[in-house]
Formats: C-alpha cells, sequence, structure tokens
C-alpha cells in the first residue's frame, strides 16, 4: 500500500497551482514567463537538473561496467553474443513507464529502481557496440600485434581497446542520451530529475513549467551528446581522417 | 510477489478495457507510423538515390535520438495544449528520424555496381530506383522502421499524460485502478511492444531478398545506423 500511496504523492500536485508570484504571464498562463522561471531556478529546476544528471551518471557507469564486462566475454567466447543480445533486447523493447512500474513491487518506490530500469536500457546499446567495436579491428593489426609478440592480453589492451574506442564511446554517446530521455519518466517512481516538474505540470496545464522543464531535459541531452562528441575526437586523434560511413 | 497476482486477477476481470485500452493505443501508434512513414520514406529515397543530403538525413537522426520524448511531449503541451494533435506531433518527431536515415544510409549503400549494370540494362531512374536500389536497400530500411515502431509503442504509453488514451492512461493513474491494474497494463504494453517487436522482426526477415539473408542483421530491435556506430 506504500507504493499506492508514494505514487500518488509523486504524481498528483496541487489542483489549484501555486504558481508563485502571481505576475500577469503566469495569471494568463502565457507561453513562457521568464520571470516564474528564474524565480523558481534555485528552487526547482537546479535541484532538479542535478539530480537528473547524477541519475543519469550512475546508470551509464553502472551499465557500462556491466556491458564491458559482457562484451570481452562475448568477444572471447562467441557463442555467448546470442543469449545477451536477445536478453538485453528484451530490456530494451519493455516500453520504460511499464518497466519502472513492473520494479516497483520488487525494490519498491526507490532510486534502485529507477536505476534498475535506466541501467537495463543501457546494456544492448553498450554491449553491441563495444563487441562490434572490438570486432572491427582489422585482421592485419591484430596479427601483427601476434607478430610482435604481444600476448592475448597485451593485444586486447594495447591493440584492440584502443582501436574500438571510436564505436564504443559511439555507444556511450547513445546509452546517455536515451537514458537523460528515460529518467525524465523516473519521476513518477522518485520525485526527482527533470521529469518530475513535467509530471507536477501536468495537472495544472501551467506552460511555463512545460517548456522549462522540456526544454532543459532537451538541452542536457544535447549538450551530452556534443560533450561526447567532442570526446571522441580528442581521444582518437588518428580516426579523424578516413571514418567509413 | 502478491501484487503480481493481483494483477493477474486484474486481467482477468477486466479483459474488455485492456482490449480497449489496447487498440487505443495501435490506433494512436499505427497512424503516427504511418504518416512518418510517408514524411520520411520518400525523402530518404530520393536523396539516398541521388546520394545527396547525408548531413542532414545523418544529423536529424542523430538529433531526434537526443530528444527525449517526454520532454517534447511537454513542449508539446505547452504550445499545442493536450489532445491528440500533440501526441501526434510527438510522436512523429520521434519516429521520422530513424526512419529517414536508415532509408536513406540503406538506398544510398547499395553498390555502385548493381546501379551502375542496372542502368546499362537501360533501366531509368525510377525503374533502378524501384527495381534495384529498393529491393536490396529493404532489410536496414525495415530495421529503421522497427526502431521507429518499437520507440512509438513505447512513447505512444507516455501520450496518456498528453491526453492521448491508450494503455498508459491505466499505467499513469495508480489512483483508479491501484497498483494491480497498473502492473495488469504494465505487463500488457510490455507484452505488446515485444510482439510489434517480433512481427516487425519476422516481417524484415520475409522481406530480405533470399541472395541477401546470410548477411541479415543478428537478433536485437536496434541496427545503429551510419551516424553513430562509425
Amino acid at each position: 500500500m506504500t507504493a499506492a500511496l508514494g505514487t500518488k504523492v509523486a504524481a498528483a500536485a496541487p489542483v489549484i497551482p501555486n504558481f508563485g508570484g502571481g505576475g500577469t504571464c503566469v495569471r494568463q498562463n502565457k507561453l513562457f514567463c521568464w520571470d516564474w522561471f528564474s524565480a523558481h531556478w534555485g528552487d526547482t529546476f537546479q535541484p532538479a537538473l542535478l539530480d537528473h544528471i547524477k541519475l543519469t551518471l550512475i546508470a551509464v557507469g553502472i551499465g557500462f561496467a556491466i556491458s564491458f564486462v559482457a562484451a570481452l566475454v562475448a568477444y572471447r567466447f562467441a557463442r555467448f553474443e546470442t543469449p545477451f543480445s536477445v536478453f538485453s533486447g528484451i530490456l530494451y523493447t519493455i516500453p520504460s513507464a511499464a518497466l519502472f512500474q513492473l520494479l516497483v513491487p520488487v525494490t519498491g518506490l526507490t532510486t534502485t529502481t529507477v536505476e534498475i530500469a535506466l541501467v537495463s536500457y543501457t546494456l544492448l546499446i553498450l554491449f553491441r557496440n563495444i563487441v562490434v567495436g572490438l570486432r572491427g579491428v582489422p585482421e592485419d593489426v591484430r596479427e601483427a600485434a601476434r607478430g610482435m609478440g604481444l600476448t592475448r592480453r597485451q593485444t586486447l589492451l594495447r591493440v584492440e581497446l584502443p582501436l574500438a574506442v571510436p564505436a564504443i564511446l559511439a555507444g556511450v554517446q547513445v546509452a546517455t542520451v536515451t537514458v537523460i530521455s528515460l529518467a525524465t519518466i523516473a519521476a513518477f517512481i522518485v520525485d526527482q530529475g527533470l521529469g518530475s516538474p513535467i509530471f507536477k505540470a501536468i495537472p495544472t496545464t501551467f506552460n511555463t513549467e512545460f517548456i522549462a522543464a522540456g526544454a532543459l531535459t532537451t538541452g542536457l541531452a544535447l549538450a551530452a551528446y556534443l560533450l561526447i562528441a567532442v570526446a571522441q575526437r580528442l581521444l582518437t586523434p588518428w580516426a579523424r581522417r578516413a571514418r567509413p560511413a | 510477489m502478491n501484487d503480481f497476482t493481483d494483477a493477474f486477477k486484474f486481467m482477468g476481470d477486466n479483459t474488455d478495457l485492456l482490449f480497449s485500452k489496447t487498440g487505443e493505443q495501435l490506433q494512436l501508434c499505427g497512424a503516427a507510423i504511418g504518416i512518418s512513414l510517408l514524411i520520411a520514406i520518400p525523402l530518404g529515397l530520393w536523396l539516398g538515390h541521388i546520394h545527396r543530403g547525408a548531413w542532414l538525413a545523418i544529423n536529424v537522426s542523430n538529433v531526434g535520438r537526443a530528444l527525449p520524448s517526454l520532454a517534447v511531449i511537454a513542449i508539446g503541451l505547452g504550445i499545442l495544449g493536450l489532445g491528440f494533435v500533440n501526441v501526434m506531433v510527438a510522436l512523429i518527431v520521434l519516429a521520422v528520424p530513424p526512419i529517414l536515415t536508415n532509408a536513406y544510409v540503406a538506398i544510398d549503400g547499395v553498390e555502385g555496381d548493381a546501379v551502375e549494370a542496372a542502368r546499362g540494362m537501360g533501366m531509368n531512374p525510377l525503374q533502378v530506383l524501384l527495381r534495384v536500389e529498393l529491393p536490396l536497400a529493404l532489410p536496414l530500411l525495415f530495421a529503421g522502421i522497427r526502431t521507429a515502431a518499437v520507440y512509438v509503442v513505447a512513447t505512444g504509453t507516455l501520450a496518456a499524460e498528453a491526453g492521448g488514451g491508450g494503455l498508459g492512461e491505466i499505467i499513469f493513474n495508480q489512483a483508479s485502478y491501484r497498483l494491480a491494474g497498473v502492473l495488469a497494463a504494465a505487463m500488457w504494453v510490455t507484452a505488446l511492444a515485444l510482439l510489434v517487436e517480433g512481427a516487425l522482426a519476422l516481417v524484415q526477415r520475409l522481406v530480405t531478398p533470399a541472395g541477401l539473408r546470410r548477411r541479415a542483421p543478428a537478433v536485437g530491435p536496434v541496427v545503429e545506423t551510419a551516424g553513430t556506430t562509425t
């Protein structure tokens, strides 16, 4: 029953909204009221943004660790690839709104629930890209490494993984953006992140809150996307020319 | 685990409700996919055929991927208000990019020799597109549609928040349907997504020309497009 109560609290904002302040813009519910936004940046949007970033970093971090190990195993023993692909593919296909709810009876209305769901959406993307990156290392290069007397582990660490970095980072990029997107829905479970002002604004139909939270989430996703793209360029100077399409 | 037992009981007692909500959601998603196909396929085929606009075709999908669906719906709520139109726009915004990108990449990637041969046989550009490029591009093209469809079914669940109806109406309304109803609808929508994914995977296999089948991508809903993995 606690579950039911908690969700209600997270989902239901007061029907008569406390828009705070009472400028004409807010009273007429114009598209975007800058005053209201700046007045509530400190108590609503900034904490939500920071929570959102925290949720995302934890999920991508854990997801990467799991996928990395799984990908190394699948790279070494090819028969593990299909089972993990299918497993992570099924997780990826489950609509997020459903997955969050299905975990509630098991792990409750907690950050754990949110993180489990978010991590499960990163697995397919990260696993696939790490494996593809490793497989994409040209056979000649591998041969050359062997010819130089590198052991299997040395080849992996010094040759294969560095060459796989662009594909791996492309995976991290997509996974991060996906998690930023899905973490908004997590606000339905715990009152955290940028989804929380969105869900709160729904019963009140207060435009500024929708647009501010929506734009911040979109901005965060685009910023993360660009940041990782820049990291990818910096980390792989050799890949700058002649990347096959 | 009692919660899940209750959820199955709810399913048994409310089959009609679940079916009608599923119908609503399928209608919404079907319409969104349909419109997205009408927009994205011709554009993607054309750009791929003339080998132009790679920048547009690939970046649209990167940007599209970066758009959080709930944020798109929220911004739509601000601009378009509650209702069907908002939800439709949001779903189309999310569905067009993967279809467009894959259509472009698929056609653009058809081997030049095959196109050359077709031209040498006297086919006109339209024939080259329809009889040579399109069949060879179908698997990848279809992978884009599949990605989009799975996106749309998942996001269609959120549509309830913007007055779009569907199973999300139950999932996001614990006050009326209790945890049992929420869980039942969540399982139902999960099954729906997996079914759509499975059915489209099957269709993708069927539309793959026999000669290409051995090269067909392995299982999994996302076929990373050129813009991301390379």
